[in-house]
């Protein structure tokens, strides 16, 4: 019986190794053959060249992830305070904007921050001076918040939720007031929520190329513009984009595993498995 | 004093979330010939009316709602009878099976695209055929669809008493059977929620629909060729009907989830 | 041939290790059978390989002389309570019930009239369209058993369908059980660890460790002749000790010889010997062979346990009078309170009560009680 069932997972296996795992290892050959299909390190060592685009990339989105969290964890930690009934409203309330498509979303952030946009326009009529904003790395980094926010504050609350009042008045009963009770159990016991929203945040923010376009202007090239541009843009060459792709990989898989360092927890379910 | 400073700071952090939302709903229905998007010149309904009649719009939604239909059905189906297959599996191979359905998950979006067009185009050198298009989409929409299916499933399994799939059996019912009355009933709630998590996200995705689409056009890829060229308030027009439509539909499945919990409340 | 099950040279292992090895075991037809011992003893993969949950790796099972060894779940004629009941959390009481007979296609008056008798049985008219989740722990226990008879099993295996229930709720359950099965004459086998449950239930006990069986009997034939030392300490309170068979009824432990009425382990044969704590009668010291001093007391309500430490050997007794801590006592053996077994793998690692205490106690039942792991 119990093999039968074990046999279940055939097809998923047959069409993860196909659409997943072989994929992936095109990308790696790709990256280290040359157009026609010789062995090379060419593709591989003039990533290098690029270094200025990847620290761009990982610095924003780390200031994302960052303030991602500054200004996700009080409303996680607010909604959690809430009654059951208005926290599921809550929840429901951070998802919304998330059905939009994400396209439109940034888009709209296009018309706000536009020189002659709806907040320029707003301050020049209140005679303030108006702010350029859009294709700056600031706009950027709004957009990347923008977008990703929730994918912090969902975890974040989930964790919240589920720590036991009784931790948190026995902590009080040993004396802590509630400052101390917020940095020395509330924080640390959100930890995995930390990490998991963070890993939420980053990857997709690291690895964006709609934002940096829409937002952006030509200025701020970020790693996914350079892998667009070499598989659909101006300068094909899907070697090239390859190993761009196979390094952005590898910095990604360092940066969880710097980020799982502080989770001293089992990977729980659905976690990140490294 | 605390409480309403954690109330202007929710508010705050709300109005951050819906302002450009707001926006793009109030301009859609901006009467203007200009088309600009930040001078309000008196209310209209023009876009909607444009919007319904633009051709390239319809089809690219026709387009992706097939595909939607189409990627969910198939990763439900596949990702449910495979994490009843992943469920039963000893801890080592369970732990690779995780591995490799986290791995897309965590793997940046880009890449995933980028590796399956290098699939696709590649089998077409070697099988022929053409490479990239509706076929290519609903393959690629299925794979990043999979993981989410499996991840809503397994828990609901896990947390079925493993008993009760024996009882059925002890009761009279062949396997196959027991599953689809006893089981299923069980999992019903992961299934659905899996479902429209595909659902949703096929709906949803640019990335690697962007890579692998090909001229085929699905609504997503239609809007960013909108944004990259000339900008015309049907955007606007297109964000509100969908965003109504996802409202209209978040609200009906509310409102039926508070009566199921009422009535089961009265029952109790 | 009245035996309804047949299992012969059954043997079973989970990856390398082996739970069952050549197991026999002969159930008579509308006997109520009891498998008992410590989790992880076999006695679960037993019942669940009746069941047809398990395939064994080797030997077979019989139903009425039918080899039913191959035969899928579904189609045996027998039914399970399991541990925790597995009600169907998607339907009603009602719709439980009738899950196995709407299976089998009958009509839905018939099942009507059969769901209705059954939770009368049951002792739950009136909650055929509740909720399961909304019963209580021993009602969903009930509804358990009415949905495996309405489905008219030969036999009903039960998998400690009383563990999760309290103490009280448990006693009760025992008797109704009882009544039950002498009212349908259905074959019972019963699974628990729990020894006194076994003891008041059962016409046969099965005792089992380490995947064999210790020994089988009637109630009263194991709780007064245990076979070995394992079945004496895991069946009530008892004092084990060395001895040795001087010759037919007189053995020797303790530093004395006495007047037994077992015989036939030949001459100067070293034995186990078994003394139950309420057989023994506490006398004044100076009118018996065996002294000591009592280090415990506990009060158990109809009587007290009280240890006494006679030369370093610590013997349990359960007496209505109260001796202080520190009173020296003499302890009064007749023949019959002595029952002699031959020694076995287990001897040795039973008997003294020199680690006793009440917690200890506590620690053992809980250890019990935990899930068997099989």
């Amino acid at each position: 019986m119990k093999t039968r069932s074990k046999l279940l997972s055939a097809p998923y296996t047959v069409w993860m190794t196909i659409f997943i795992v072989l994929p992936m290892v095109l990308v790696a050959w790709f990256a280290f053959t040359d157009r026609e299909g010789h062995f090379t390190l060419e593709n591989i060592l003039s990533v290098g060249q690029y270094s200025n685009v990847f620290l761009r990339s990982i610095w924003l989105g780390a200031v994302a992830t960052l303030i991602s969290l500054l200004m996700g964890y009080p409303l996680a930690y607010i909604i959690s305070k809430m009654s059951e009934k208005r926290q599921s409203v809550m929840v429901m309330l951070v998802m919304l904007p998330m059905w939009m498509n994400f396209l439109l979303r940034t888009y709209a952030w296009m018309t706000l921050l536009e020189d002659n946009g709806l907040i320029n326009a707003a301050l020049r009529a209140l005679g303030l001076p108006g702010v350029h904003m859009i294709n700056t790395a600031g706009a950027v980094v709004l957009g990347m918040v923008y977008n990703y926010i929730p994918y912090m504050i969902l975890p974040l609350y989930s964790v919240l939720t589920k720590i036991d009042k009784s931790v948190i008045e026995a902590a009080e009963d040993l004396g802590a007031n509630s400052r101390q009770v917020f940095l020395k159990v509330v924080v640390p016991m959100s930890m995995p929520g930390i990490i998991s929203g963070a890993t939420m945040v980053f990857v997709p923010a690291v690895s964006t190329f709609i934002i940096s376009k829409m937002l952006g202007g030509g200025g701020n090239l970020l790693i996914g513009d350079l892998i667009d541009m070499q598989f659909l843009g101006s300068a094909y060459n899907p070697n090239l984009g390859s190993a761009i792709s196979l390094v952005l990989m590898v910095i990604i898989l360092i940066c969880m595993g710097i980020m799982n360092q502080f989770d001293d927890e089992e990977p729980g379910e659905g976690g990140v498995l490294l | 004093m605390k409480k309403a400073g954690g109330r202007i700071y929710t508010f705050l952090v709300f109005l951050f979330l819906y302002a450009p939302i707001l926006v793009l709903i109030v301009f859609s229905f901006n009467d203007t010939e200009t088309a600009s998007r930040t001078v309000w010149s008196g209310f209209s309904l023009r876009w909607y009316e444009k919007l319904f009649e633009d051709r390239l719009i319809l089809e690219a939604l026709r387009n992706t709602l097939l595909i939607a239909v189409l990627s969910a059905a198939a990763s439900t189906v596949l990702g449910t009878v495979a994490a009843i297959g992943i469920n039963s599996m000893k801890r080592l191979p369970q732990r690779i099976m995780m591995n490799i359905t986290n791995f897309p998950m965590v793997n940046p979006e880009i890449v995933t695209g980028v590796s399956l067009m290098l699939l696709f185009v590649f089998a077409v050198g070697l099988f022929g055929g053409r490479s990239l298009g509706m076929g290519s989409l609903i393959a690629a929409h299925i794979t990043f669809c999979l993981p989410y299916v499996i991840l809503s499933v397994l828990p609901k399994l896990r947390q079925m008493d493993p008993n009760l799939y024996e009882a059925a059996q002890d009761l009279g019912c062949p396997p196959v059977k027991a599953f689809f009355k006893v089981v299923l009933p069980e999992i019903m709630p992961g299934v659905v929620t899996g479902m429209i998590m595909a659902f949703t996200l096929s709906i949803d995705d640019f990335v690697i629909s962007y890579f692998t689409s090909g001229t085929t056009q699905t609504l997503p890829i239609y809007i960013y060729s909108m944004t990259r060229k000339r900008v015309s308030p049907e955007i606007n027009a297109l964000s509100t009907v969908l965003f109504a439509v996802v409202m209209a539909l978040l609200i009906v499945i509310n409102v039926r989830q508070g009566r199921a919990q009422r009535a089961q409340k009265e029952d109790a | 041939m009245n035996n309804i099950l047949s299992l012969q040279g059954i043997a079973v292992s989970y990856g390398k290790e082996q739970v069952l090895g050549g197991f026999h075991l002969d159930i008579r037809d509308g006997e109520f059978v009891t498998l008992l011992g410590p989790s992880g003893c076999g006695k679960t993969t037993v019942l669940r390989t009746i069941g047809g949950f398990i395939q064994p790796d080797a030997g077979d099972v019989f139903f009425y002389g039918k080899n039913i060894t191959a035969l899928p779940p579904h189609k045996r004629e027998v039914n399970t309570i399991f541990q925790k009941y597995a009600l169907f959390p998607h339907l009603n009481v009602y719709d439980n019930i009738a899950f196995g007979m709407r299976i089998k296609g009958k009509s839905e008056k018939e099942i009507k009239k059969t769901v209705h008798e059954m939770l009368s049985m049951v002792n739950l008219s009136g909650f055929a369209h509740r909720g399961v989740g909304q019963l209580s722990g021993g009602q969903q226990q009930r509804v358990a058993i009415a949905r495996a008879l309405a489905n008219e099993p030969k036999v009903l295996l039960l998998d400690e369908p009383l563990g999760a229930l309290d103490l009280k709720l448990r006693k009760d359950m025992q008797v109704e059980l009882k009544k039950i099965q002498q009212q349908t004459g259905i074959t019972f086998v019963f699974v628990t660890h729990d020894q006194e449950e076994a003891l008041s239930m059962s016409d046969t006990v099965v005792v089992m460790d380490g995947g064999d069986i210790q020994q089988i009997g009637s109630p009263t034939d194991i709780y007064n002749e245990p076979k070995n030392a394992f079945v004496a300490d895991f069946i009530g309170e008892s004092n084990i000790l060395d001895g040795v068979m001087l010759e037919d009824y007189m053995v020797r432990f303790a530093g004395q010889t006495f007047r037994c009425l077992d015989g036939g382990f030949g001459k100067d044969t070293p034995v186990d010997v078994v003394i139950r704590p309420e057989d023994i009668d506490v006398v004044q010291a100076d009118s018996t062979h065996i002294t000591g001093e009592v280090t415990n007391v506990t009060f158990k309500g109809v009587h007290y346990e009280i240890i006494v430490d006679v030369e370093g050997f610590k013997w349990m007794i359960q007496s209505t009078d109260f001796r202080a801590v520190g009173d020296r006592i003499g302890l009064s053996l007749t023949p019959d309170d002595i029952h002699v077994m031959e020694t076995s793998a287990y001897s040795g690692r039973f008997g003294d009560y020199s680690t006793f205490s009440d917690e200890m106690d506590q620690d053992r039942q809980a250890e019990g009680g935990k899930e068997d792991e099989d």
